[in-house]
């Protein structure tokens, strides 16, 4: 019974959740609005990300590579291929970005802790060098353009390029992060993930009750990659381009950080890491311009004070507030 | 009786050092061999070998007449054999009733459901109670597993082991670290839970001779890398000159008792 109370509570904050980011777009300035997009991408990448580092205990310094792959997928497909459909572009960018990560993962999961993490550091920094040198197929430092595409075969010709982006699309996005995050929980509730938490709590147990512990993380791996690849692709349409910063390796370091800030050990833990990252940077850029170094110091109490994240906190608060 | 486990003339040479030489043995079904020595006998290096984690450098290991040297731990769990190790190994965040699952979902080939509920399977959750239930954990179904005493979680990492509903399992010293008033009561239920999980045959290595000499039908003592004794207890005991070389020092600790 408590477990159902405890259910009940969670579907109620989780359409809480999704009604307020639903009434946003009429409540809030345009600036804020155009904020949220990027957290519903961070999101949807996160959600992948934290396949990985949360469920399997495999922590990736390079799945900015797989957002990138999304983002430049977009550029390509919409500027150069003439592909508007945005129901495609998420398909095709998540696929290219599976294709990519089935090398990456085919080697990186044969390690774990810091020599995976490593791994795919390097996997990350090869792909930012490529992007930097094929200047013809990439644009080199200036990145490709990303057009405005269609959604459902209607492209709002109608509507100006914000009215279009806190408009249509950004409902659009928040569908696509309820629907990819239902997906994720299913996943994370399987068979399947069930067994990517006893490979992250103990491999050797795992494989000796018939756990193919590789195979496992390079689905795990497969998966995140397409995730990241949707949260490029809509990244890149919001700023309307793609460069080669979203392949860097302290994009791959602002994945971990929204993912501890949030709380990796909880579902919701990422997508809240998302939403405090993307409002805290902001209003950090706004006040100082050694932003840098407060989140920094941010990044720093989060760890030392809360392991758990701000989710861990929240729940902290919530018992003790029960308590009473 | 037909073998389920047969070993041929099994060698393990690293470099120079030869860690068994020429063991050949054959374990039946409804056997409880137990497995004995000194440290440094090569016992540890023999179970490795026939449970498919090392590949001896000669001889054959067959396991249900198939060749299983070397195939690692998940085809030989996949196979039909079962290991659960000295030391507790546990998924210490999941909880009695998930790790059992583990092992459940792995037998059953439904491992790579990707968008199944493992709560609303009612197969699998019978399937773990009854687990739960030989082991006595039924009760702590909904624990985590590091909150657990180190005696239940002992039992937890060998319940996970007779999850997968083994033909053999190995037990690896599976009362060490358990005080020596529940050691008999740990192994009578290690065995009931063997008869009524299907287990065909059980091998053990254990130190403690009061053990060994209770419960095997058969017992094994390796020496140097060689099998020198292979016999039923009461042989083997009634030999004082085969325990005295075998067993080595642990004849003084059963002297004392007597």
């Amino acid at each position: 019974m408590i477990w159902l109370r405890e259910r009940a509570v969670l579907v109620s904050a989780v359409i809480l959740a999704v009604v307020v980011l639903a009434a946003i777009p009429r409540l809030a300035e345009p600036y804020y609005i155009t904020l949220v997009l990027p957290a519903f991408a961070y999101g949807i990448a996160l959600l992948g990300f934290n396949l990985l580092f949360g469920y399997t205990g495999l922590l990736s310094f390079g799945h900015a590579l797989f957002v990138a792959i999304g983002a430049y997928g977009a550029a390509v497909l919409s500027s150069k291929l003439g592909v508007r459909s945005f129901e495609l572009i998420v398909l095709i960018a998540g696929l290219a970005a599976v294709t990519a990560a089935i090398p990456v993962a085919l080697l990186a999961v044969r390690y774990v802790r810091i020599f995976f993490g490593i791994l795919t550091l390097a996997f990350g920094m090869l792909f930012h060098s490529f992007l930097f040198k094929f200047y013809d197929i990439t644009g080199g430092d200036t990145g490709i353009r990303v057009l405005r595409p269609s959604l459902f075969g209607n492209d709002f010709k109608e509507l100006d390029k914000i009215a279009f982006m806190i408009g249509p699309f950004y409902y659009y996005c928040l569908a696509l992060l309820v629907v990819l995050g239902l997906v994720m929980w299913r996943i994370v509730h399987s068979p399947f993930g069930l067994h990517l938490a006893a490979i992250r709590e103990n491999p050797r147990k795992a494989q000796y009750l018939g756990v193919r512990v590789r195979l496992f993380r390079f689905i795990a791996f497969l998966i995140s990659a397409f995730y990241c690849a949707v949260g490029g692709a809509i990244l890149a349409i919001n700023t309307g381009q793609a460069d080669p910063e979203l392949a860097y390796w302290t994009h791959s370091g602002e994945l971990v950080f929204m993912t501890v800030l949030g709380g990796f050990a909880n579902f919701f833990g990422p997508l809240v890491g998302a939403f405090s990252f993307i409002f805290l940077k902001s209003e950090l850029m706004g006040a100082t311009q050694y932003w840098r170094f407060f989140l920094g110091v941010t990044l720093v109490l989060i760890v030392v004070l809360f392991p758990r994240g701000l989710i861990g906190l929240a729940q902290d608060l919530w018992s003790k507030a029960r308590r009473r | 009786m037909s073998a389920l486990i047969e070993t041929i003339g099994i060698g393990k040479a690293y470099g120079d050092f030869v860690a068994l030489q020429d063991v050949s043995l054959s374990i039946a079904e409804g056997e409880l061999v137990s497995i004995v020595g000194p440290n440094g006998a090569g016992k540890t290096t023999f179970v490795n070998v026939i449970t498919g984690l090392l590949k001896p450098t000669a001889g054959v290991v067959r396991f249900k007449g198939s060749d299983i040297a070397g195939i690692g731990p998940v085809m030989l769990a996949k196979r039909g054999m079962a290991r659960a190790f000295q030391l507790v190994h546990i998924f210490p965040a999941m909880t009695v009733a998930e790790t059992i699952a583990v092992a459940v979902l792995s037998q059953t080939g439904k491992s790579l459901r990707l968008f199944a509920s493992v709560k609303s399977d009612e197969a699998l959750r019978s399937r773990v109670r009854e687990v739960a239930a030989i082991f006595g954990l039924e009760g702590k179904l909904e624990a985590e597993s590091r909150l657990l005493s180190q005696g239940e979680k002992k039992l937890l990492d060998i319940a996970s082991a007779f999850a997968l509903a083994p033909e053999v399992i190995l037990l690896d010293e599976p009362t060490s670290g358990v005080s020596s008033a529940d050691k008999h009561s740990i192994m009578k239920t290690l065995i009931d839970a063997g008869e009524r999980a299907g287990v065909k045959a059980i091998i053990l290595v254990e130190h403690d001779m009061d053990l060994v000499a209770e419960y095997s039908s058969r017992i094994v003592a390796l020496q140097g890398g060689k099998v020198l004794a292979d016999r039923p207890p009461a042989e083997f005991f009634g030999d004082p000159e085969i325990v005295a070389a075998v067993v080595g020092k642990l004849v003084g600790k059963l002297a004392r008792k007597d």
